[in-house]
């Protein structure tokens, strides 16, 4: 086995610090290091998108990433959206408009969204499809996912106008 | 905790980076690690040592000049998809970059790694082929510069670089023509079953020049065959029908769980014919 490392994250604005092996990829780090369980891990080989995180503010697949590679940036997962006590907009339209049924793919779903609203704020709902579609619903509720973003987008553009 | 372990070393400079890669065994260049970190989950590979090029902060660029767009080996495929350059010098290689993976995957995902991996399933040793693009590859013994068909033509998941070798920046010369890219896949990011790019030329009295390749078979191709069937004709239907069956028989197809050979070669005969009809469309405008 190789030796653990030391290695420093920034995780939702927090530094912290665990040891961990070179080969553990950072969904694995934040979760059972990290204690962050709120990041899923669905296929492990970058196809599912359940795993979704932000690294510097775009949206990376934390099980194609070594955690010891991503020290000096800013990481950012579900856990760390709300601000204050109050959901984030997307997470909001996500209840409101009953945008996940079991919930597993539901985290990676919603970084995705804010990601494309990030890059197209007022998107269609055609666009929505063709941009989340690296993000896979096994209960394949994806019409009230693609609500669900359109409606945030609604609510996020009328806040900001 | 699936991939074996390994030796993790984080280079800040290429001269570090080739020296750990010529004294160490079994090492092996981590890029964007969009295709070698699923390998390495899988144990498909399992490398000894792991030199981490993400630190290399001057091969994070993507410029044109003298009618050459030069891309670095740690670029992602998301700054490539934005790159004004990329869409001025290279459309087809913009165009192409869309239809790579999904954006996340694209975020960490370089140009240089695709090729390095290359997987006939990729679009990018396609399409590079096309555009008679060439890497400059980098040792402890020096430098040389390959032309992308050298390096990965004839080549499954692998490539003529040496392990003590990596490609520090892709070359593409400035795209004259029109352009076309055609794949199909079952889902739009997933791997494509089979696709083509192409690059035509038009002059007066017809085709001047043409560049095709494809991918999707046992490596990616270049369809030299296609090619000689339309230089020289008027471009017409007749014509671009023949190149996409002579583009069908050349093309190095094989029988997989996503389809047989018979169904590939099918489906490049299609891509062919829509590939061209793009190109020499793009190429008339001109």
């Amino acid at each position: 086995m190789m030796a653990q490392v030391a290695i420093t994250l920034n995780v939702n604005g927090r530094n912290q610090t665990t040891l961990a092996e070179p080969r553990e990829i950072l969904a694995d780090v934040l979760r059972d290091r990290l204690g962050l369980t709120g990041t899923h891990l669905g296929c492990e080989h970058g196809v599912c998108g359940a795993c979704t995180v932000l690294m510097d503010g775009e949206m990376v697949r934390s099980c194609l990433l070594f955690a010891v590679q991503v020290q000096g940036s800013e990481i950012t997962t579900i856990e760390g959206l709300e601000e204050n006590g109050e959901l984030h907009p997307m997470q909001k339209a996500f209840s409101e408009y009953h945008g996940l049924q079991c919930g597993f793919c539901t985290p990676g779903m919603i970084l995705a969204g804010i990601d494309l609203l990030k890059r197209n704020p007022d998107p269609t709902a055609e666009e929505v499809r063709d941009d989340m579609g690296g993000n896979i619903c096994r209960c394949t509720g994806y019409q009230k996912i693609v609500e669900s973003v359109l409606g945030a987008a609604s609510e996020m553009n009328e806040v900001t106008s | 905790m699936k991939p074996a372990a390994f030796e993790y070393h984080a280079p800040e400079s290429v001269d570090d980076a080739v020296g750990l890669l010529s004294s160490h065994e079994d090492a092996k260049v981590l890029a964007g690690g969009q295709s070698l970190v699923p390998m390495m989950s899988f144990r498909l590979a399992r490398p000894a040592t792991i030199v981490d090029i993400n630190g290399i902060s001057d091969l994070d660029y993507i410029q044109c000049s003298d009618g050459v767009v030069q891309i670095g080996a740690t670029a992602r495929q998301s700054a490539l998809e934005e790159s004004c350059e990329v869409a001025a010098c290279a459309p087809l290689l913009a165009e192409a970059t869309g239809h790579v993976g999904h954006r996340a995957i694209r975020n960490r995902g370089t140009l240089a790694g695709s090729l390095a991996h290359n997987d006939p399933a990729s679009e990018y040793p396609a399409v590079l082929m096309a555009l008679g693009a060439s890497v400059t590859a980098v040792s402890s013994g020096g430098s040389r510069v390959l032309s992308v068909e050298d390096l990965v033509s004839g080549h499954f998941l692998s490539t003529a670089l040496g392990p003590d070798e990596m490609i520090t920046e892709v070359s593409v010369p400035a795209q004259s023509g029109g352009h076309g890219f055609a794949e199909f896949a079952r889902r739009h990011g997933d791997f494509a079953v089979a696709g083509v790019a192409a690059v035509v030329n038009m002059n007066g009295s017809g085709v001047a020049s043409a560049s095709i390749a494809a991918f999707g078979g046992t490596s990616p191709a270049r369809l030299d065959e296609a090619e000689s069937a339309l230089v020289g004709s008027d471009g017409g239907s007749d014509a671009v029908a023949e190149a996409a069956a002579r583009a069908a028989s050349q093309f190095p197809a094989t029988d997989d769980i996503h389809g047989s050979a018979d169904y590939r070669r099918a489906l490049i005969d299609v891509l062919t014919r829509q590939a061209l009809q793009q190109a020499i469309a793009g190429a008339q405008e001109v």
